[in-house]
């Protein structure tokens, strides 16, 4: 009897956590948006060029007939792309530098890189 | 060959270190193969079903469907996670002690079970997604490399099944009495880790943008990118560059357990109930 209430409390507890803390949702800017495309390993372009301390859109578009994931350690991203399609990323804003992303599935060759200043 | 051996490994590794710690905190309880075995390929069939259905997944929630799902299901381990160790606050005494409650317990105990078996089913669901996409890519392009591709990948799972292997072997070398504390630890922390991966995913996809600023960069330390990195990843929920918020969810669970598991504790208070 106790193990049931101490489950339904337990989901309470988190649930009511969960919407304290989630006072911000929907605060979605608008944003400049960026077309990458991605064919044979390799990304279109490879160098992205975007403003520092701004929010960012990628529209990935995956030519391939294979899926990718569209991976950036640094950018925090990851997203897996299904074949011949198109998937939106949301980049926060960045500190000026150099932020390299890949294709997980092929990340020795399929490589990008973005140039925030 | 190599680079889908790394690829597949890196994958199911975290699978691998979840699964063996279940299997060690499950270790004296009865029928738990099954459960854990039964989460298992729930989890590999889920995982096929995500990876067939991946492009529409996407397009979900405005193109967030991914981040929205990851987060989703990172959220079910965190709360079975939690309740399995409000359970245990409760009822492990009995299961290590008490042989005349051990009935009573193994009947509940399935319930403890089924939370833990939805977690392994989280674990290799999450990754298993991944690897049967990127093998599959690999398959159906019917390059000369398929066969070598096949192999690496096959043998990045064995290593992720020996990962599990250690995992459990090393955590069985612990005594049972401090077994338990142990994994109650472990369990919590992972639990706190998953949460803090969630909000991850939610920033991801903008749904979550309050506290946003990174805590601090611990990559020239330790990448979260390298071996050390990925496994304290998975076990304690290590990132290099964790924002405000991840840390605050990540304190937020841990107490959460804490006061629950106190809560729920109270062999005294139990033993008075029981007599009145």
């Amino acid at each position: 009897m106790f193990a049931s209430i101490s489950f339904r409390s337990v989901c309470v507890a988190v649930a009511l956590a969960g919407v304290s803390l989630f006072g911000a949702i929907g605060a979605r800017a608008q944003s400049t948006e960026i077309q990458i495309s991605y064919k044979d390993k390799a990304f279109t372009p490879a160098e992205v060029s975007i403003p520092a301390n701004t929010a960012v859109t990628f529209k990935v578009k995956n030519l391939s007939d294979k899926a990718m994931e569209f991976e950036s350690k640094p950018l925090k991203i990851e997203k897996v792309i299904a074949a011949k399609s198109e998937a939106i990323i949301n980049v926060r804003p960045q500190k000026a530098g150099q932020y390299k992303f890949v294709d997980e599935f092929n990340e020795d060759v399929a490589i990008g890189k973005v140039i925030v200043k | 060959m190599i680079a889908a051996l790394i690829i597949v490994f890196r994958e199911v590794f975290e699978a691998g270190l979840i699964i063996g710690i279940v299997l060690a905190v499950t270790r004296s309880v009865p029928n738990r193969n099954r459960w854990i075995g039964g989460g298992l390929v729930a989890g590999i069939a889920a995982a096929c079903v995500v990876a067939i259905f991946a492009g529409g997944l996407s397009h979900l929630f405005a193109g967030m469907g991914q981040e929205v799902f990851n987060a989703t299901i990172l959220s079910i381990a965190v709360v079975m996670l939690t309740w399995h160790n409000v359970w245990m606050a409760r009822h492990g005494r009995e299961l290590a002690g008490d042989m005349r409650a051990i009935g009573q317990a193994v009947a509940e105990g399935s319930k403890s079970l089924l939370a833990l078996a939805v977690v392994v089913a989280v674990a290799v669901l999450r990754e298993g997604s991944e690897v049967v996409l990127f093998l599959y890519g690999v398959l159906a392009s019917g390059d000369d490399t398929t066969v070598g591709v096949a192999l690496g990948g096959f043998g990045g799972m064995l290593l992720g099944a020996a990962t599990c292997a250690l995992t459990y072997f090393g955590l069985l070398r612990i005594p049972m009495r401090a077994l338990f504390g142990t994994t109650t630890v472990l369990i919590a922390l992972l639990a706190a880790g998953m949460a803090a991966q969630a909000v991850a995913f939610l920033m991801q996809a903008n749904w979550l943008t309050a506290l946003d600023t990174v805590a601090w960069d611990s990559g020239w330390l330790l990448s979260d990118s390298s071996i050390i990195g990925r496994a304290l990843h998975t076990l304690i929920g290590y990132t290099d560059q964790p924002t405000v918020m991840q840390l605050a969810v990540y304190l937020a669970v841990l107490l959460a357990t804490f006061v629950l598991m106190r809560m729920f504790s109270t062999p005294a208070k139990m033993s008075r109930t029981a007599q009145a």
